[in-house]
């Protein structure tokens, strides 16, 4: 979901680096700027990727974390600094992880307290590394890789689960759902794109779906993109499997669920990890019949949530999908002025030490209050959701479920 | 391990594809044959096309394959005039500059597409998207039937168009002998300029008979493209019954070894037979001997 092959170019790697040498040169003669910025305004660096290829993705968390933003304002600024504004400072990552790097020494030369985004993977770890070393707190919105937060960089905070907890859950989560049926389900078929994310993915679920009692029938990669799933359909009719577990992007998915349907191809239950489509409610809105009854443990949500509600409500009278990449920024901006508002200052070490010490619960997530060790948020979990009634349901775990799991889907 | 029917399956999904395949090869061959240059701009007009034939629908309602009939017409002119106004003017002559102009050009159709439509991707839901055709042992998509035949349309009547009008006739003339064609009063820059509006026009048709199963995104041209190059080879340089049939024989292939290697691994298969047909047949199946 968060991972893709980023290639870097001699080109862009002289283009970003002359930019970070440039930058990090004006960067000492840019210090005054910062005490001066004080009184009028807290600077924050939002970090998306909102051109290239994951560019649908950093403009939602964009449209999030500025949302955030100005409501942060409206309520009257951090406090503890006087009613100080908080001036949002938009960089692109261009959807590569030198770009991410260079975006970062500009806001450090520009003299921000805080950097909030990355959205891949490859693109937070990057920006970890460059931001750690000028002792910058960057709060990671989405990236799962595990080596984000395990690599004990102290300026590296995590709000959301990494993939070993996701990957975690949603095993537990499915064998809850399949025990609660009656163990319909014992044999498996796993589609996965051929990238890091899919094929880490795949490798995972081979390793603990057999002992939790699942025969897995075959193992199917496919590369992105993918023009036809035609095969791959006809693979899975011609074995009959009782669940397929899809873990592909956002255009594969769609490709894949619509060729099941065509095909008349319905196994008991179709359940992805991160599904790159599966709770979306583009996907839902475009393709209702393709999405029916599809379940997905990913991030999301609190439904419960009455902030949740009143914020998806304000995103949709924009037009707009109320997706994870907006949501989970909004979250991580409203963090973050919490920790400012404790710190009360813009000092990097004292913001640093506000976030180890965070139980932030304002937040529209189902993490909890905050708590971070070794920068990863400890409360922080996935959802599992299905597709009913042409909507996305939250169905486990129980204290945040909105209806009961339909598995296996009717024919 | 499979019974036979799943194989024969595979097979028509794989003719199926191979259709659409042959379309854009179509276009790709044509303008190779009789301009001699490699068009790179092919896969980015292709998603140009896809985004016509996207915002036909969107925006003004009419179905795709109705907007086939408004958006191949547009983009023959469209051809016509990127060969007649900016490729042959800027080529000055030399075809390795018409090969860099053309790159150039699909840089700046994805990015200009880029700017429009964001990299977002979209899809339209019609009532016969999911439409499926029972023939007992499978369900095959009713689009992608239609494609099947209309690719079979499109060939023969470009095939008529070489053998039996004049400009046909114009078209083979230019690409077999240039400076001969020109002598007898043959105007180059037009038959070059019509040339590359036809195969334009091709693409354009590709898209309107992709958009109903497909999606649409500024890259998504190019998932086509480089297939269409090892038709273009296979088939026949400029040879459109090689298009045609070379198209059909790489989506079989394809269909196949993805079968049997794993999706990941099927385009191997492709290029085992770009390579093979390289070195014992380089003309080609359908090319004339050089």
């Amino acid at each position: 979901m968060s991972e893709r092959k980023m290639p870097l170019s001699r080109r862009r790697f002289l283009a970003a680096t002359a930019l970070g040498a440039a930058s990090a040169a004006s960067g000492s003669l840019a210090m005054p700027a910062l005490l001066r910025a004080q009184g009028a305004g807290v600077k924050l660096g939002l970090l998306h990727p909102v051109t290239g290829a994951l560019s649908y993705s950093g403009q939602q968390g964009r449209i999030g974390a500025t949302m955030a933003v100005d409501e942060i304002n409206a309520a009257g600024g951090i406090k503890a600094l006087g009613g100080a504004k908080i001036e949002p400072l938009l960089g692109d990552a261009q959807s590569t992880p030198d770009g991410g790097t260079a975006e970062v020494e500009k806001m450090n030369a520009a003299g921000v307290p805080c950097i909030v985004g990355g959205y891949a993977s490859s693109i937070c770890l990057a920006v970890s590394q460059a931001a750690a070393r000028y002792d910058l707190p960057y709060v990671v919105d989405v990236g799962v890789a595990d080596s984000i937060v395990s690599r004990g960089l102290k300026n590296t905070f995590r709000f959301g689960p990494g993939f070993g907890v996701i990957s975690k859950t949603a095993l537990d989560n499915l064998t809850i759902i399949n025990d609660q049926a009656g163990k319909p389900a014992k044999t498996v078929i796993i589609v996965h794109e051929d990238s890091l994310f899919g094929s880490g993915l795949a490798k995972l679920l081979n390793a603990q779906l057999p002992p939790k009692g699942f025969t897995i029938l075959e193992t199917i990669p496919h590369p992105t993109p993918m023009r036809d799933f035609n095969n791959v359909v006809l693979k899975i009719k011609a074995q009959n499997p009782d669940i397929v577990i899809p873990a592909n992007y956002y255009n594969e998915y769609v490709l894949f669920a619509r060729t099941m349907r065509e095909q008349h191809v319905r196994p008991k239950g179709i359940y992805s990890v991160l599904g790159g489509a599966a709770s979306s409610y583009k996907f839902v809105r475009q393709f209702p019949e393709a999405a029916k009854y599809i379940m997905d443990c990913n991030h999301w949500f609190n439904p419960k949530s009455a902030k949740a509600q009143e914020l998806k409500k304000k995103v949709e009278a924009n037009g707009q999908f109320f997706t994870y990449e907006l949501y989970m920024n909004y979250s991580v901006v409203l963090l973050v002025a919490d920790a400012i508002e404790r710190a009360a200052s813009v000092d990097r070490a004292k913001i640093i030490a506000a976030l180890e010490s965070s139980s932030f619960s304002g937040h529209v997530m189902p993490y909890g209050p905050t708590k971070f060790v070794n920068g990863q948020n400890q409360g922080a979990a996935p959802l599992n959701t299905q597709v009913l009634d042409n909507d996305i349901k939250a169905i486990l775990p129980p204290e945040f479920a909105e209806a009961k799991p339909v598995f296996p889907m009717p024919a | 391990m499979f019974s036979p029917l799943i194989l024969i399956t595979a097979v028509i999904n794989g003719l199926l594809i191979g259709a659409v395949y042959a379309l854009v090869a179509l276009g790709l061959t044509l303008i190779y044959g009789v301009l001699h240059i490699i068009n790179f701009a092919h896969g980015a007009l292709l998603s140009a096309a896809l985004f016509a034939a996207f915002m036909a629908y969107q925006k003004l309602g009419i179905d795709p394959y109705l907007a086939t009939f408004l958006i191949a017409p547009s983009f023959f002119v469209l051809g016509y005039a990127l060969q007649r106004f900016i490729i042959g003017p800027a080529s000055h002559g030399d075809d390795r500059n018409m090969l860099l102009v053309t790159l150039g050009l699909a840089v700046l159709i994805e990015n200009a597409l880029l700017y429009a439509f964001r990299a977002d991707t979209r899809t339209i839901d019609l009532a016969y998207s999911f439409k499926t055709i029972d023939v007992g042992f499978t369900f095959l998509s009713l689009p992608r039937v239609i494609s099947f035949i209309a690719a079979f349309v499109v060939a023969s009547v470009l095939w008529l168009v070489m053998t039996v009008t004049d400009t046909g006739k114009a078209i083979r003339a230019v690409a077999k002998e240039k400076l001969g064609a020109e002598l007898a009063g043959i105007d180059v820059a037009h038959v070059y300029a019509i040339t590359f509006g036809l195969g334009t026009a091709c693409v354009a048709i590709a898209a309107c008979l992709l958009v109903p199963t497909y999606y649409v995104n500024p890259s998504a041209g190019n998932a086509f493209i480089l297939i269409a190059f090892t038709i273009v080879v296979l088939g026949g340089m400029g040879s459109v019954p090689g298009a045609l049939i070379g198209g059909l024989a790489i989506g079989v292939v394809e269909s196949l070894s993805g079968f049997f290697l794993g999706e990941s691994l099927g385009q191997v298969g492709i290029f085992l037979i770009f390579i093979v047909v390289l070195l014992v047949r380089p003309r080609g199946l359908f090319g004339a001997s050089a």
